[in-house]
């Protein structure tokens, strides 16, 4: 579980962050929407402590700043939004990676530390890919490798940041449903910034809109995804069908 | 119970490792041999092989040499083999772990100004101390200063520490260095072929001394790289990445930057600026091997050994009995050596 408690984030004197509360429950899936430079990011790379922030943040109910970076390390699982692929490195290489957490500083893998980055390995059906090399990857591979890596580190909570960008629509439906199945499968606490509305729509159980920084709207996708609400933050005109947010020319 | 260790396999890729493995130690094997036949006199392999188990306190094994050959063998030949293997492991290792602790390709052992702060020292010594024998640890002292130098001047710069800033660090302590090392020069102008011979690296023939003195750099700082090679690939992740996976990046890169530093300046005070080892074996290995740290810096200790000892045994032989600096070597033999390697390597580059 993830609780912030007006968390605000300053980056180069600008505050990115404005006094953001939230809470994402165990199993949950929550999606932060907002234009682009709305904080979505800050705020994904601030529960990970990677930038520093004003607030609290706490995780399963621990305030972070008395965790140390390796235990948060093994609560939250990040996914940036262009994720480093060195091409050389193999998929199983990367996947270990995932394990860092659990090993000491200057120690190396377990047996238990391979078998969790076999099992992940598995679970995303990767193991033909496992010697494979990250650049001779596809698209959709590379972002199944990424996951892997993600769920090898065994933390209850998955930060995705725009986890579909550059993927076609079958990859981005392939990505998206295997994220669901895993929260669903394990009890995952998802937390994922994302610019398509519509995909939004359709995974989130609740949704955070954010705008300059701030908590402009949030709640059940339907109420929030309206016409009105997207015209205002997005500056689109769109149609709401059946739920789904479609874009039309103005 | 099968299906575990095929399964085991598809992680840790064992098998081929230990053949890169064992093709490396070959060669390093081939080369230290060839290191210790060849020379103006010409000693044969039984004989040397003979005198090498016998010294190694083999039963039943005498050594065939005469008084004489045996000097050469033992006091001057091996040393220097010795002597090479070191500097070349050193070099080839330290160029590594730069590179994988930059995330520069081009990041080569004297990134952050050994090679400038060295050259400082050395000028100083030959230009002010009566004897050449303070000439190494004057290198040694440079070279530590000047990375210092660069650490704190980078480090200093704001919050947004970055391995970026670092580099840049690097680049201004150069600049600085060498203008100061080439005024000196110009005030001592007879000092300047002594200088320059240093400059250009070479592998110096005086007995085990030399090997003894550096042996305890060398080994610390390659023990401690070897330890930092799991680190080096999570690092290669980028700064963030690494430090979402629970990694203190700032204090990998400080413990890799020491020892590669310590083991660097103490390869350039005895043998000057062997360029070029850091950079080409590093990046052969990964053309035919691939990217792992886990793999490239083994390979580079083995390799960058033996690569060093051939290419003194090209000095020592091509001009026989003049001496090629062996900077001069590494450069004209490594690279068109590299420029195969990448023309027939098909494997991207990391």
């Amino acid at each position: 579980m993830i609780a912030l408690d007006a968390v605000s984030v300053t980056l180069g004197g600008r505050r990115v962050v404005d006094s953001v509360s939230l809470e994402v429950g165990v199993g949950e899936w929550v999606v932060l929407l907002g234009p682009n430079g709305a904080g979505k990011s800050t705020l994904l790379r601030a529960i990970a402590g990677l930038v520093p922030f004003d607030g609290t943040i706490r995780i399963d109910g621990d305030d972070m700043r008395t965790l140390r970076r390796r235990e948060v390390a093994r609560r939250v699982a990040l996914v940036p939004q262009v994720p480093a692929t060195p091409p050389a490195m193999t998929v199983a290489d990367y996947v270990l990676l995932g394990r860092s957490p659990f090993v000491s500083y200057l120690g190396s893998e377990s047996r238990g530390d391979v078998d969790a980055a076999e099992a992940a390995l598995a679970r995303l059906e990767l193991e033909p890919f496992a010697k494979r090399a990250l650049g001779s990857l596809s698209g959709g591979e590379r972002q199944r490798a990424i996951l892997a890596r993600a769920l090898a580190q065994a933390s209850p909570a998955l930060l995705l940041d725009e986890p579909t960008t550059a993927l076609d629509a079958g990859r981005q439906q392939q990505v998206l449903e295997l994220v669901d199945e895993l929260r669903v499968e394990r009890g995952l606490t998802v937390l994922s910034a994302m610019h398509d509305l519509t995909l939004a729509g359709l995974y989130a159980q609740r949704v955070v809109l954010l705008s300059g920084g701030r908590i402009a709207v949030e709640g059940d996708p339907r109420d929030v995804l309206t016409e009105a609400a997207v015209e205002e933050h997005y500056g689109a005109r769109v149609r709401v069908v059946e739920g789904a947010v479609v874009l039309v020319r103005r | 119970m099968e299906s575990a260790a095929v399964r085991a396999r598809s992680v840790r890729a064992l098998p081929r490792r230990w053949v890169w493995a064992g093709a490396a130690a070959a060669f390093l094997l081939v080369s230290l041999l060839v290191g210790a036949l060849v020379g103006p006199t010409r000693l044969g392999v039984g004989d040397v092989l003979a005198s090498l188990l016998a010294h190694a306190g083999v039963p039943g094994m005498h050594p065939h040499l005469s008084a004489t050959d045996e000097t050469i063998l033992w006091q001057i030949r091996l040393p220097r083999v010795v002597l090479g293997a070191l500097v070349g492991a050193m070099l080839a290792t330290a160029g590594a772990s730069y590179q994988g602790v930059f995330r520069n390709p081009l990041a080569d052992p004297y990134l952050l100004g050994v090679a400038a702060g060295a050259g400082l020292g050395a000028t100083i010594a030959v230009a002010y101390a009566p004897s050449r024998q303070l000439l190494p640890p004057a290198a040694f002292v440079g070279g530590a200063v000047a990375v210092a130098l660069t650490y704190l001047i980078g480090s200093s710069a704001g919050r947004e520490r970055s391995g970026a800033t670092l580099v840049l660090a690097g680049v201004t302590v150069v600049s600085f260095f060498t203008a100061l090392q080439t005024f000196v020069q110009q005030q001592h102008s007879d000092t300047l072929q002594q200088v320059y011979s240093w400059i250009l690296g070479s592998l110096p023939s005086s007995g085990w001394n030399d090997v003894l003195l550096l042996l305890p750099y060398v080994g610390i700082a390659l023990a401690a790289l070897l330890l930092h090679r799991r680190l080096l690939d999570v690092l290669s992740l980028g700064e963030e990445e690494a430090a979402s996976l629970g990694v203190d990046v700032g204090r990998v890169r400080l413990a890799v930057v020491l020892a590669a530093t310590i083991g660097t300046a103490g390869a350039v005070a005895v043998s000057g600026l062997i360029g070029f080892v850091g950079i080409i074996v590093p990046h052969a290995i990964r053309l035919v091997v691939g990217g792992s740290y886990r793999v490239l810096l083994p390979l580079s200790v083995v390799v960058g050994a033996g690569f060093l000892v051939l290419a003194d045994v090209v000095a020592r032989t091509a001009l026989s009995p003049a001496e090629l600096p062996i900077g001069v070597v590494t450069a004209f033999c490594g690279a068109p050596f590299f420029a195969v390697v990448l023309r027939t390597s098909r494997k991207t580059f990391g």
